[in-house]
C-alpha cells in the first residue's frame, strides 16, 4: 500500500495505524465516528477521529482519487471554499479502490439538516443564494463542477449568514476559462440535482410544506444568471459620474461576497467603460486583519463583526487611560479579557454546537437585543450569561461538531 | 430521434492547438457510432461539441437537420447517460426515473406512461415501487438509463461510461447498452479509448488520431481493411504484427520467409524499397496442424519460440524477429502513440490450443498470405487495402442493423398487444 500526504500533515501520522487493507465497509465500528447523514454519495464514506481531529474517508477508483486529490489541493491553495484534502491511500490489497482522506469541515451543516424541520422554509432562499455564490466563484476560476448538488455542498454559519463549500470534486474539470455552454450545462445539472434532492426530502416527509422543490429548482438559473451578470458585466457611464459609480460597483460586489482584484477604466466615445476583475478567492481583508491582531482564524463576516468589537474595546481602553493604545496591544488584551472569557464560560454540555466565533457573534447580537430592551448597555458578561441560559440551549444537539464529541471520548 | 451531421468541425484552443481538426462525420438516425482513439485524439472534445460544452471554432454541427452551433446544451435535447447519476433513497424506483419529468411539470398520466414504457424496456417493472437501496449494481445503472429514456432525447451520448466500473459490471453493462440501443433505435454516440468496447458495441466506429478522422467504418471493415498503419495497429487484440519486408517481384522478403502476393497487390507495392507487412495473429498456425487443402494459400517458415501462452481454448506463441533500426524506431513510436506497451519486434502468433510447440525451441509455422496487408512505412498508408471489399462489409453491417431494428420494433408492437390484453383481464377479474 502507498499513502500520499500533502504537507503540512503532522496529523497524518496517527492515521497510518488504521486498517487500510480492509474494505471501508468492514472497518470496526469502534474506529468510526457516527456523523449524521451528509447527503447522498455513490461511494462508501466513513468518518474517523484521530487525536480529536475528524476525517472523512471515501472509497473511490484510484484514477478519480488522484484527480480529486490534486484538484482539492489546488483549490485550497487558491483560497477557494472547498474541503481540505489530506491525502490518498492507493495500491491496497486485492485490487481494492483507493481511499481519499479529507479533513472534516468542522461546524458544517448538510442540506438535509438545514432543509428539514421548521427552519427549512426560512433558509431555503438563503441556502440557494449561498450555493449560487459558490458556483459563480468556481466558474470564475474556470472550474466546471459537473455535479453541483446540495449533497456535494456543505454550509457553515458566518455571522448569521451562510457560507458554502465544495465537498466533492470527482467530476470537476479545470479549464483556463469556461465556455458559456459549460456554465449553462453546469447550472442545468445543478437545477436537476437540487430539484431531485428536495423532492427526495419531500417524499421522505422531511421538507417543510411551504418549500416547493420544483419552484426552488426553477429559480436557480435566474439567481445564477443575475449574480454572474453582476460580477462580470462591463458598464459604461459618463465620466463625471465615474467616481461614485466605481465606488458603488465595488461596494455592491463586496456585499455579494466578492473581492475585486483589478479595476479597469477605459475612456471611450460613449463614456467611461468599467471592467472589474473579480477575485476568485473568498474575500479576506477582515479575516487577515483579525488574524494579525489576535491570531484568530474565522470567516470574513465573523471577522468583520469581531474587529468592530476590538475597535470598540480599544476606544474604551484609550478613554480609560487617557492615552493612545496601539492596536496590537488592544487586540491582545481584547482576546484575553473579552473574547476568551466569553468562550470559557460556555457550559460544557453546550460546547461544539456553534463555532466559537459564531458564539461570540451571537452573544454580541444578544447583547444588543438586551441593551435595546433595557434602554442601556448591559455589557458582554451579562449578555453572555443570558445567552448561555436562554438561547444557546435551543441550538439542536445534533449540530455538535464531531471533533468535540470525539474529544469527550 | 435524429441524425447528427458534422461538417468540417474544428476546435482550436487559445494557444492555437487544434484539438479537433476538420472533422466531417454523418451519424444516421438510429445509428450507434463509436468515437475511439488513444488519449488526446480529440474524441471527447468532439462529443463535448455535440453536447454544447465546447464552443465550435468553425464548421457546422447539425442535429435533426437543425444547425445547433449556437444553441445552449439543454436546447439541443440530448441525453448524457450515466453521468454521475445519483439514486435518491426516499424516492421509489418509479420516482427515481420520473423526476426529470416532474421537474419539467409533465402531467401525471404522461409521466406514468413514459416511466412504464422505459421500465418495460429496462426490465425494471417489478421494481418500480421499491426503494433503490436494495437494487443490484446493474439495476442501479438501468435506473440511470431510465432517466435518459423518459426525456425523449434526440440522441444518447456516452463519455467513457464504463471506465470506473469493475470488470464484471463492465461486461454486463456493455451488453445492456447494446441491447437497449437496439430496442429503442435511438441515435447514440459513444466515446471510448477501449478498442474492444468499440468493436463490440458500434454499428460504425470512427477512429481518431490527433484530432483527425482516420477511418469511419463497421468494426469488420476496420479489422479487415484498415486504411493505415495506425488503424491497423489500434484495432485488434492482440494487435496486428508488423514485419519489415522488401518486395521482389510478386514476393515479399520478410524475417518469416517469403510471402507471395497476388498480382494486384504485387502491383500496388511495386517501387518501394522497404515496407511493413501487417499480419494478424490468427493468420498464423502451427504448420503441423494445417489442413492440406489450406496449405497452398500460405507459406511456411521456421522460427524459435520465445514464450508460449496456453489459455485453454486458445494458445499464443511469441516470436522475436530482427528489424532495421528505422523500422524499430517507427514501431516504438506507434506503440507509444497507441498507449500500448507491446514491444513490436516480437510477433504474437495464434496457434491451435492442441499445438505442442514448446518455448525455447524452433518450430515450423504456416501463415495465410491471402489476408496480409502491406504498409508504406513513411506515410503509414495501407497499400493493399481493398476499398470495395471494405465498403461491402460496412454495407452488410448496416443491413443487419436495419433488420434488427425492424425486428425489435415488431417485437415491441407484439408486447404492446399483450399488455393491452393483460389489462383487460385485470379489469374483468
Amino acid at each position: 500500500m502507498r499513502y500520499l500526504f500533502r504537507p503540512p500533515a503532522d496529523d497524518a501520522a496517527g492515521l497510518l495505524a488504521l486498517p487500510w487493507h480492509q474494505p471501508l465497509e468492514e472497518w470496526d465500528q469502534s474506529l468510526l465516528l457516527d456523523v449524521p447523514s451528509r447527503g447522498i454519495s455513490r461511494h462508501v464514506v466513513r468518518f474517523v477521529a484521530v487525536e480529536d481531529r475528524v476525517y472523512a474517508l471515501k472509497e473511490i477508483d484510484e484514477r478519480l482519487a488522484r484527480h480529486e486529490y490534486a484538484l482539492l489541493a489546488q483549490f485550497e491553495a487558491e483560497g477557494l471554499p472547498t474541503v481540505s484534502v489530506l491525502g490518498i491511500c492507493v495500491d491496497r490489497p486485492d485490487d481494492q479502490a483507493a481511499i481519499l482522506v479529507t479533513r472534516y469541515l468542522e461546524y458544517s451543516m448538510s442540506y438535509r439538516w438545514l432543509f428539514s424541520g421548521p427552519r427549512g422554509g426560512r433558509s431555503a432562499d438563503q441556502l440557494l443564494d449561498t450555493m449560487v455564490v459558490l458556483l459563480v466563484r468556481l466558474h470564475l476560476a474556470g472550474i466546471f463542477w459537473g455535479d453541483c448538488s446540495l449533497s456535494n455542498t456543505l454550509f457553515r454559519l458566518d455571522a448569521g449568514t451562510f457560507a458554502a463549500y465544495l465537498v466533492d470534486a470527482e467530476t470537476v474539470e479545470r479549464h483556463p476559462r469556461l465556455s458559456p455552454g459549460q456554465r449553462r450545462y453546469d447550472v442545468d445539472l445543478a437545477c436537476e440535482r437540487v430539484g431531485a434532492e428536495l423532492l427526495d426530502l419531500q417524499f421522505g416527509g422531511l421538507l417543510p410544506e411551504d418549500v416547493d422543490p420544483i419552484e426552488v429548482a426553477e429559480g436557480l438559473p435566474r439567481r445564477y444568471e443575475s449574480l454572474w451578470e453582476e460580477v462580470t458585466r462591463e458598464e459604461v457611464f459618463r465620466t463625471d459620474e465615474q467616481r461614485y459609480r466605481v465606488a458603488e460597483r465595488l461596494q455592491r460586489l463586496n456585499e455579494l461576497g466578492f473581492d475585486v482584484g483589478e479595476v479597469e477604466l477605459r475612456t471611450t466615445e460613449e463614456g467611461t467603460r468599467l471592467r472589474v476583475e473579480t477575485r476568485v478567492a473568498e474575500p479576506g481583508h477582515n479575516r487577515r486583519e483579525l488574524f494579525r491582531l489576535t491570531g484568530l482564524e474565522v470567516r470574513e463576516r465573523q471577522a468583520q463583526r469581531l474587529l468592530n468589537d476590538v475597535r470598540a474595546f480599544r476606544a474604551y481602553l484609550e478613554q480609560k487611560s487617557g492615552q493612545p493604545v496601539p492596536e496590537t496591544i488592544a487586540g491582545h488584551r481584547w482576546l484575553a479579557e473579552v473574547y476568551q472569557p466569553v468562550l470559557d464560560a460556555v457550559p460544557e454540555e453546550l460546547r461544539g454546537r456553534l463555532e466559537p466565533a459564531e458564539v461570540f457573534h451571537e452573544v454580541l447580537e444578544h447583547r444588543w437585543f438586551l441593551s435595546e430592551k433595557a434602554g442601556r448597555d448591559v455589557g458582554t458578561t451579562k449578555a453572555a450569561r443570558s445567552y448561555f441560559t436562554n438561547v444557546l440551549p435551543g441550538t439542536p444537539q445534533e449540530l455538535t461538531t464531531p471533533s468535540v464529541i470525539a474529544g469527550r471520548g | 430521434m435524429a441524425s447528427i451531421e458534422m461538417k468540417n468541425i474544428v476546435k482550436q484552443y487559445g494557444d492555437g492547438f487544434p484539438a479537433v481538426n476538420d472533422v466531417s462525420l454523418d451519424i444516421a438516425d438510429g445509428e450507434f457510432m463509436i468515437l475511439v482513439g488513444p488519449s488526446g485524439c480529440g474524441k471527447s472534445t468532439l462529443l463535448r461539441m455535440i453536447v454544447g460544452l465546447e464552443d465550435i471554432t468553425s464548421g457546422d454541427m447539425v442535429i435533426g437537420g437543425k444547425r445547433v452551433n449556437d444553441l445552449a446544451p439543454r436546447d439541443r435535447n440530448l441525453s448524457m447517460v450515466f453521468q454521475n447519476y445519483a439514486l435518491y433513497p426516499h424516492m421509489t424506483v418509479f420516482e427515481n426515473i420520473a423526476f426529470p419529468l416532474r421537474l419539467a411539470k409533465t402531467p401525471d398520466d404522461e409521466v406514468r406512461r413514459k416511466v412504464e414504457e422505459a421500465s418495460d424496456v429496462l426490465e425494471l417493472k417489478e421494481h418500480l415501487e421499491r426503494k433503490p437501496a436494495n437494487l443490484s449494481g446493474g439495476q442501479r445503472q438501468r435506473v440511470a438509463m431510465g432517466r435518459a429514456i423518459v426525456r425523449d432525447a434526440e440522441a444518447f451520448l456516452f463519455d467513457e461510461p464504463l471506465s470506473n466500473l469493475d470488470a464484471k459490471l463492465r461486461g454486463q453493462m456493455r451488453t445492456e447498452i447494446s441491447r437497449l440501443q437496439r430496442r429503442l433505435g435511438i441515435t447514440t454516440v459513444y466515446v471510448t479509448h477501449d478498442q474492444t468496447e468499440a468493436m463490440t458495441l458500434g454499428d460504425r466506429v470512427c477512429v481518431l488520431r490527433k484530432g483527425k478522422i482516420q477511418q469511419v467504418a463497421s468494426p469488420r471493415e476496420l479489422y479487415e481493411q484498415p486504411v493505415n498503419l495506425f488503424v491497423a495497429g489500434f484495432i485488434g487484440s492482440p494487435p496486428m504484427n508488423f514485419l519489415p519486408a522488401t518486395p521482389e517481384g510478386n514476393r515479399l522478403k520478410t524475417p518469416f520467409g517469403d510471402i507471395e502476393l497476388d498480382e494486384k497487390r504485387a502491383a500496388a507495392v511495386a517501387g518501394h524499397d522497404l515496407l511493413l507487412v501487417g499480419i494478424r495473429p490468427e493468420y498464423f498456425e502451427d504448420a503441423t496442424l494445417v489442413d492440406e487443402a489450406k496449405r497452398p494459400v500460405g507459406s511456411t517458415f521456421r522460427a524459435r519460440v520465445d514464450v508460449t501462452e496456453w489459455l485453454g481454448d486458445s494458445q499464443y506463441a511469441y516470436i522475436p524477429y530482427d528489424a532495421p533500426d528505422s523500422i524499430r524506431a517507427q514501431l516504438r513510436d506507434l506503440s507509444k502513440e497507441l498507449d500500448s506497451e507491446e514491444l513490436r519486434t516480437q510477433a504474437i502468433v495464434s496457434i491451435d490450443a492442441t499445438s505442442r510447440i514448446r518455448e525455447g525451441r524452433e518450430a515450423e509455422f504456416w501463415l495465410d498470405s491471402r489476408k496480409v496487408h502491406v504498409f508504406d512505412p513513411e506515410t503509414g498508408d495501407n497499400l493493399t487495402r481493398d476499398a470495395e471489399a471494405g465498403a461491402e462489409l460496412t454495407r452488410l453491417a448496416n443491413e443487419d442493423r436495419l433488420e434488427q431494428m425492424e425486428d425489435s420494433h415488431a417485437g415491441s408492437r407484439a408486447d404492446e398487444g399483450q399488455v393491452r390484453t393483460g389489462g383487460a383481464t385485470a379489469v374483468g377479474s
